[in-house]
Protein backbone atom coordinates (compact mmCIF):
# COMPACT_ATOMS: atom_id res chain seq x y z
CA UNK A 1 0.00 0.00 0.00
CA UNK A 2 2.36 2.67 0.89
CA UNK A 3 4.68 1.54 -1.92
CA UNK A 4 1.28 2.40 -4.15
CA UNK A 5 1.18 5.95 -2.09
CA UNK A 6 4.81 6.54 -3.24
CA UNK A 7 4.29 5.44 -6.73
CA UNK A 8 1.32 8.02 -6.72
CA UNK A 9 2.85 10.76 -5.53
CA UNK A 10 5.99 10.15 -8.40
CA UNK A 11 3.56 9.48 -10.85
CA UNK A 12 1.64 12.69 -9.89
CA UNK A 13 5.09 14.80 -9.73
CA UNK A 14 6.17 13.80 -12.97
CA UNK A 15 2.94 14.49 -14.64
CA UNK A 16 3.10 18.19 -13.21
CA UNK A 17 6.34 18.30 -14.73
CA UNK A 18 5.00 17.15 -18.28
CA UNK A 19 2.47 20.19 -17.18
CA UNK A 20 4.81 22.63 -16.38
CA UNK A 21 6.65 21.83 -20.03
CA UNK A 22 3.94 21.82 -22.08
CA UNK A 23 2.23 25.21 -20.38
CA UNK A 24 5.07 27.26 -21.55
CA UNK A 25 5.41 25.40 -25.00
CA UNK A 26 2.19 25.91 -26.27
CA UNK A 27 1.67 29.16 -24.52
CA UNK A 28 4.36 30.18 -26.87
CA UNK A 29 2.80 29.29 -30.03
CA UNK A 30 0.50 31.64 -30.77
CA UNK A 31 2.84 34.92 -29.61
CA UNK A 32 5.63 33.40 -31.74
CA UNK A 33 3.45 33.46 -34.94
CA UNK A 34 1.82 36.85 -33.83
CA UNK A 35 5.13 38.49 -32.72
CA UNK A 36 6.47 37.10 -36.17
CA UNK A 37 3.24 38.84 -38.05
CA UNK A 38 3.75 41.76 -36.29
CA UNK A 39 7.59 42.62 -37.07
CA UNK A 40 6.79 40.99 -40.36
CA UNK A 41 4.17 43.28 -42.11
CA UNK A 42 6.05 46.35 -39.61
CA UNK A 43 9.03 46.11 -42.10
CA UNK A 44 7.09 45.34 -44.96
CA UNK A 45 5.64 48.71 -44.15
CA UNK A 46 8.76 50.69 -43.31
CA UNK A 47 10.06 49.01 -46.58
CA UNK A 48 7.50 50.30 -48.95
CA UNK A 49 7.68 53.61 -46.95
CA UNK A 50 10.67 54.65 -45.10
CA UNK A 51 8.69 58.15 -43.82
CA UNK A 52 6.07 56.24 -42.08
CA UNK A 53 8.64 54.71 -40.05
CA UNK A 54 7.90 56.94 -36.84
CA UNK A 55 4.54 56.25 -37.03
CA UNK A 56 4.64 52.29 -37.37
CA UNK A 57 7.39 51.85 -34.88
CA UNK A 58 5.74 52.95 -31.36
CA UNK A 59 2.23 50.89 -32.82
CA UNK A 60 4.42 48.08 -33.80
CA UNK A 61 6.01 47.66 -30.26
CA UNK A 62 3.16 47.66 -28.17
CA UNK A 63 1.24 45.15 -30.13
CA UNK A 64 4.22 43.42 -29.77
CA UNK A 65 4.54 44.05 -26.02
CA UNK A 66 0.18 42.70 -26.20
CA UNK A 67 0.99 39.31 -28.23
CA UNK A 68 4.23 39.02 -26.17
CA UNK A 69 1.72 39.31 -22.86
CA UNK A 70 0.29 35.81 -23.92
CA UNK A 71 3.54 34.27 -23.38
CA UNK A 72 4.42 35.69 -20.67
CA UNK A 73 1.48 34.61 -18.92
CA UNK A 74 2.25 31.21 -19.74
CA UNK A 75 5.75 31.65 -18.13
CA UNK A 76 4.15 32.65 -14.76
CA UNK A 77 1.61 30.00 -15.12
CA UNK A 78 4.34 27.66 -15.09
CA UNK A 79 5.50 28.94 -11.84
CA UNK A 80 2.03 28.50 -10.76
CA UNK A 81 1.98 24.91 -10.87
CA UNK A 82 3.50 23.03 -8.59
CA UNK B 1 12.04 14.11 -12.19
CA UNK B 2 14.11 15.66 -14.91
CA UNK B 3 16.27 14.88 -17.11
CA UNK B 4 19.18 16.76 -15.58
CA UNK B 5 18.32 15.22 -12.77
CA UNK B 6 20.18 11.85 -13.64
CA UNK B 7 22.36 10.39 -11.36
CA UNK B 8 25.85 11.55 -11.49
CA UNK B 9 24.85 15.23 -12.73
CA UNK B 10 23.26 17.53 -10.22
CA UNK B 11 21.79 20.72 -11.06
CA UNK B 12 21.24 23.44 -8.14
CA UNK B 13 17.13 24.22 -7.60
CA UNK B 14 16.11 27.33 -8.53
CA UNK B 15 16.29 28.59 -4.91
CA UNK B 16 19.81 27.83 -4.70
CA UNK B 17 20.35 30.00 -7.86
CA UNK B 18 18.38 32.48 -7.19
CA UNK B 19 18.21 33.31 -3.31
CA UNK B 20 21.62 35.08 -1.50
CA UNK B 21 21.90 34.91 2.21
CA UNK B 22 21.49 38.34 3.62
CA UNK B 23 24.84 40.06 4.97
CA UNK B 24 22.84 41.68 7.78
CA UNK B 25 18.75 42.33 8.13
CA UNK B 26 16.96 45.41 9.91
CA UNK B 27 13.57 46.45 10.91
CA UNK B 28 11.76 49.69 10.47
CA UNK B 29 8.31 50.17 11.64
CA UNK B 30 8.31 46.26 11.53
CA UNK B 31 8.93 45.70 8.13
CA UNK B 32 11.88 43.50 7.72
CA UNK B 33 14.74 44.41 5.05
CA UNK B 34 17.56 41.99 4.25
CA UNK B 35 20.51 43.26 2.82
CA UNK B 36 22.34 40.70 0.48
CA UNK B 37 25.40 40.55 -1.74
CA UNK B 38 22.73 41.86 -4.75
CA UNK B 39 21.59 44.69 -2.70
CA UNK B 40 24.97 45.82 -2.52
CA UNK B 41 26.16 45.35 -5.71
CA UNK B 42 23.08 47.04 -7.05
CA UNK B 43 23.32 49.81 -4.56
CA UNK B 44 27.38 50.02 -6.17
CA UNK B 45 26.07 49.70 -9.66
CA UNK B 46 24.11 52.94 -8.80
CA UNK B 47 26.98 54.66 -7.48
CA UNK B 48 29.69 53.26 -10.23
CA UNK B 49 27.10 54.92 -13.31
CA UNK B 50 26.14 57.84 -11.65
CA UNK B 51 30.42 58.46 -11.05
CA UNK B 52 30.79 57.28 -14.73
CA UNK B 53 28.58 60.43 -15.68
CA UNK B 54 29.67 62.88 -13.72
CA UNK B 55 33.48 62.37 -14.84
CA UNK B 56 32.08 62.14 -18.02
CA UNK B 57 30.52 65.04 -18.45
CA UNK B 58 31.13 67.84 -15.57
CA UNK B 59 34.00 69.30 -17.63
CA UNK B 60 32.25 68.50 -21.15
CA UNK B 61 34.80 69.40 -23.67
CA UNK B 62 33.82 70.42 -27.54
CA UNK B 63 37.07 67.90 -28.54
CA UNK B 64 35.61 65.35 -25.92
CA UNK B 65 37.88 62.89 -24.33
CA UNK B 66 38.34 58.97 -24.15
CA UNK B 67 35.68 59.15 -21.26
CA UNK B 68 33.40 61.95 -22.69
CA UNK B 69 33.63 60.34 -26.44
CA UNK B 70 32.12 56.82 -25.38
CA UNK B 71 29.16 58.47 -22.81
CA UNK B 72 28.45 60.17 -25.67
CA UNK B 73 27.85 57.41 -28.06
CA UNK B 74 26.01 55.54 -25.40
CA UNK B 75 23.55 58.56 -24.84
CA UNK B 76 23.01 59.41 -28.45
CA UNK B 77 22.35 56.04 -29.03
CA UNK B 78 19.19 56.07 -26.93
CA UNK B 79 18.51 59.51 -28.20
CA UNK B 80 18.47 58.29 -31.95
CA UNK B 81 17.31 54.77 -31.38
CA UNK B 82 14.35 54.94 -28.84
CA UNK B 83 13.93 58.06 -27.62
CA UNK B 84 13.40 60.34 -30.63
CA UNK B 85 12.05 58.31 -33.22
CA UNK B 86 8.77 57.62 -30.39
CA UNK B 87 8.40 60.84 -28.75
CA UNK B 88 9.78 63.39 -31.18
CA UNK B 89 9.31 66.73 -30.13
CA UNK B 90 8.50 66.01 -26.19
CA UNK B 91 12.10 63.64 -26.12
CA UNK B 92 13.99 66.09 -24.64
CA UNK B 93 11.83 66.50 -21.33
CA UNK B 94 12.10 62.42 -20.66
CA UNK B 95 15.96 62.00 -22.34
CA UNK B 96 17.15 61.74 -18.42
CA UNK B 97 14.24 59.13 -17.15
CA UNK B 98 14.84 56.75 -20.35
CA UNK B 99 18.48 57.23 -20.17
CA UNK B 100 18.95 56.36 -16.84
CA UNK B 101 16.35 53.55 -17.07
CA UNK B 102 18.25 52.04 -20.09
CA UNK B 103 21.95 51.87 -18.96
CA UNK B 104 21.11 51.08 -15.44
CA UNK B 105 19.06 47.78 -16.54
CA UNK B 106 21.87 47.22 -19.13
CA UNK B 107 24.49 47.13 -16.26
CA UNK B 108 22.38 45.26 -14.08
CA UNK B 109 22.07 42.71 -16.87
CA UNK B 110 25.63 42.89 -17.82
CA UNK B 111 26.26 41.67 -14.35
CA UNK B 112 25.44 38.02 -16.01
CA UNK B 113 28.74 37.92 -17.65
CA UNK B 114 31.03 39.70 -15.22
CA UNK B 115 33.48 36.45 -14.27
CA UNK B 116 33.35 37.21 -10.20
CA UNK B 117 29.57 37.59 -10.14
CA UNK B 118 27.76 36.26 -12.82
CA UNK B 119 24.66 36.92 -11.56
CA UNK B 120 21.95 39.22 -13.15
CA UNK B 121 20.79 41.36 -10.76
CA UNK B 122 17.55 42.53 -12.82
CA UNK B 123 16.78 38.34 -12.58
CA UNK B 124 15.15 39.32 -9.19
CA UNK B 125 11.48 40.35 -9.21
CA UNK B 126 11.69 43.13 -7.56
CA UNK B 127 13.90 45.41 -9.92
CA UNK B 128 11.70 44.41 -13.41
CA UNK B 129 8.55 45.18 -10.75
CA UNK B 130 10.13 48.60 -9.55
CA UNK B 131 10.82 49.51 -13.34
CA UNK B 132 7.45 48.55 -14.30
CA UNK B 133 5.74 50.26 -11.76
CA UNK B 134 7.35 53.56 -12.30
CA UNK B 135 6.38 54.11 -16.08
CA UNK B 136 2.89 52.76 -14.66
CA UNK B 137 2.81 55.64 -12.24
CA UNK B 138 4.60 57.79 -14.75
CA UNK B 139 2.14 57.34 -17.96
CA UNK B 140 -0.98 57.35 -16.03
CA UNK B 141 0.60 60.93 -14.38
CA UNK B 142 1.01 62.44 -17.86
CA UNK B 143 -1.98 61.25 -19.13
CA UNK B 144 -4.24 62.19 -16.65
CA UNK B 145 -2.17 65.63 -16.35
CA UNK B 146 -1.54 66.03 -19.80
CA UNK B 147 -5.71 65.13 -21.06
CA UNK B 148 -7.65 65.31 -17.64
CA UNK B 149 -8.83 62.12 -16.12
CA UNK B 150 -12.28 62.03 -17.63
CA UNK B 151 -10.89 62.42 -20.92
CA UNK B 152 -8.22 60.03 -20.76
CA UNK B 153 -9.50 57.12 -19.51
CA UNK B 154 -12.24 57.91 -21.98
CA UNK B 155 -10.06 57.70 -24.71
CA UNK B 156 -8.13 54.45 -23.36
CA UNK B 157 -11.47 52.62 -22.49
CA UNK B 158 -13.88 53.65 -25.67
CA UNK B 159 -11.50 54.76 -28.10
CA UNK B 160 -12.97 56.87 -31.11
CA UNK B 161 -13.96 55.05 -34.54
CA UNK B 162 -15.33 52.39 -33.69
CA UNK B 163 -19.00 50.87 -33.50
CA UNK B 164 -21.40 50.96 -30.71
CA UNK B 165 -21.70 47.45 -30.48
CA UNK B 166 -17.93 46.40 -30.42
CA UNK B 167 -17.11 48.42 -26.60
CA UNK B 168 -18.88 45.51 -24.63
CA UNK B 169 -15.99 43.24 -26.26
CA UNK B 170 -13.67 46.12 -26.89
CA UNK B 171 -13.46 48.19 -23.36
CA UNK B 172 -12.80 45.16 -21.39
CA UNK B 173 -9.80 43.82 -23.46
CA UNK B 174 -8.93 47.53 -23.35
CA UNK B 175 -8.81 47.57 -19.85
CA UNK B 176 -7.19 44.54 -19.10
CA UNK B 177 -4.09 45.28 -21.37
CA UNK B 178 -3.55 48.97 -20.72
CA UNK B 179 -4.11 48.88 -16.61
CA UNK B 180 -3.01 45.22 -15.44
CA UNK B 181 -1.30 43.46 -18.72
CA UNK B 182 1.02 46.52 -19.30
CA UNK B 183 3.19 46.79 -16.01
CA UNK B 184 2.79 43.20 -15.54
CA UNK B 185 4.25 42.11 -18.56
CA UNK B 186 6.93 44.79 -18.58
CA UNK B 187 8.03 43.51 -15.30
CA UNK B 188 7.92 39.75 -16.16
CA UNK B 189 9.47 39.96 -19.66
CA UNK B 190 12.92 41.62 -18.22
CA UNK B 191 12.53 38.92 -15.34
CA UNK B 192 11.73 36.03 -17.43
CA UNK B 193 14.73 36.89 -19.79
CA UNK B 194 17.49 36.98 -17.52
CA UNK B 195 15.93 34.13 -15.00
CA UNK B 196 16.05 31.89 -18.21
CA UNK B 197 19.32 33.39 -19.48
CA UNK B 198 20.97 32.16 -16.18
CA UNK B 199 19.48 29.00 -15.56
CA UNK B 200 20.78 28.56 -18.76
CA UNK B 201 24.38 29.54 -18.55
CA UNK B 202 24.21 27.20 -14.91
CA UNK B 203 23.07 24.50 -16.99
CA UNK B 204 25.56 24.15 -19.99
CA UNK B 205 28.41 25.05 -17.55
CA UNK B 206 27.74 22.60 -15.21
CA UNK B 207 27.31 20.29 -17.56
CA UNK B 208 30.48 21.35 -19.89
CA UNK B 209 32.65 20.53 -16.46
CA UNK B 210 30.23 17.28 -15.40
CA UNK B 211 31.57 15.88 -19.27
CA UNK B 212 34.78 16.69 -18.85
CA UNK B 213 36.07 15.51 -15.46
CA UNK B 214 33.21 13.59 -13.82
CA UNK B 215 31.65 11.34 -16.44
CA UNK B 216 32.33 7.61 -16.29
CA UNK B 217 32.00 7.22 -19.90
CA UNK B 218 34.98 8.38 -22.74
CA UNK B 219 32.28 9.07 -25.75
CA UNK B 220 31.20 12.25 -22.92
CA UNK B 221 34.48 13.28 -22.49
CA UNK B 222 35.02 13.15 -25.94
CA UNK B 223 32.17 15.13 -26.98
CA UNK B 224 32.79 17.49 -23.95
CA UNK B 225 33.94 20.55 -26.44
CA UNK B 226 30.66 20.76 -27.88
CA UNK B 227 28.97 21.86 -24.76
CA UNK B 228 31.92 23.83 -23.55
CA UNK B 229 32.07 25.99 -26.83
CA UNK B 230 28.25 26.52 -26.85
CA UNK B 231 28.47 27.91 -23.57
CA UNK B 232 31.18 30.38 -24.34
CA UNK B 233 29.14 31.45 -27.14
CA UNK B 234 25.61 31.78 -25.17
CA UNK B 235 27.55 33.99 -22.91
CA UNK B 236 27.69 36.27 -26.29
CA UNK B 237 24.22 35.81 -26.61
CA UNK B 238 23.52 36.47 -23.11
CA UNK B 239 25.24 39.81 -23.82
CA UNK B 240 23.30 40.62 -26.84
CA UNK B 241 20.02 39.22 -24.60
CA UNK B 242 20.97 41.91 -21.79
CA UNK B 243 21.15 44.88 -24.28
CA UNK B 244 18.28 43.96 -26.45
CA UNK B 245 15.69 43.78 -22.67
CA UNK B 246 17.29 47.35 -21.76
CA UNK B 247 16.91 48.43 -25.42
CA UNK B 248 12.60 47.16 -24.58
CA UNK B 249 11.87 48.03 -21.78
CA UNK B 250 13.11 51.58 -22.69
CA UNK B 251 11.23 51.86 -25.95
CA UNK B 252 7.87 50.54 -24.00
CA UNK B 253 8.02 53.27 -21.10
CA UNK B 254 8.64 55.86 -24.26
CA UNK B 255 5.77 54.19 -26.53
CA UNK B 256 3.65 54.15 -22.92
CA UNK B 257 4.75 57.86 -22.43
CA UNK B 258 3.99 59.09 -25.87
CA UNK B 259 0.15 57.44 -25.75
CA UNK B 260 -0.13 59.13 -23.02
CA UNK B 261 0.59 62.76 -24.19
CA UNK B 262 -0.46 62.26 -27.31
CA UNK B 263 -3.83 60.10 -27.26
CA UNK B 264 -5.14 58.49 -31.04
CA UNK B 265 -7.46 60.81 -32.35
Amino acid sequence: MEMLLAQAAETTISVAAIGKGLVYGLAAIGPGIGIGLIFGNAIQAIARQPEAAGLVRPIMFLGFALAEALALLGFVLFFLIT
Amino acid sequence: MNLAAAPGFHVPPVSELFEFRPIFSFAVGGIEFHVTFITLLMFGLTFLLAALFVAGFRRATVIPGKLQNALEAGVDGVREQIVAPILGSDSERFMPLLTAMFFFVFAMNFMEIIPPINFPISSRMAIPAFFAGLSYVIFNYLGIKNQGPIKYFKGILFPPGVPKAIYVILTPIEFMSTFIFRPLTMAVRLFANMMAGHVMLTIFFLASAYFLYRADSLFLKVIFPGPFVLSIILVGFELFIGLIQAFIITILAAVYIQGALHPEH
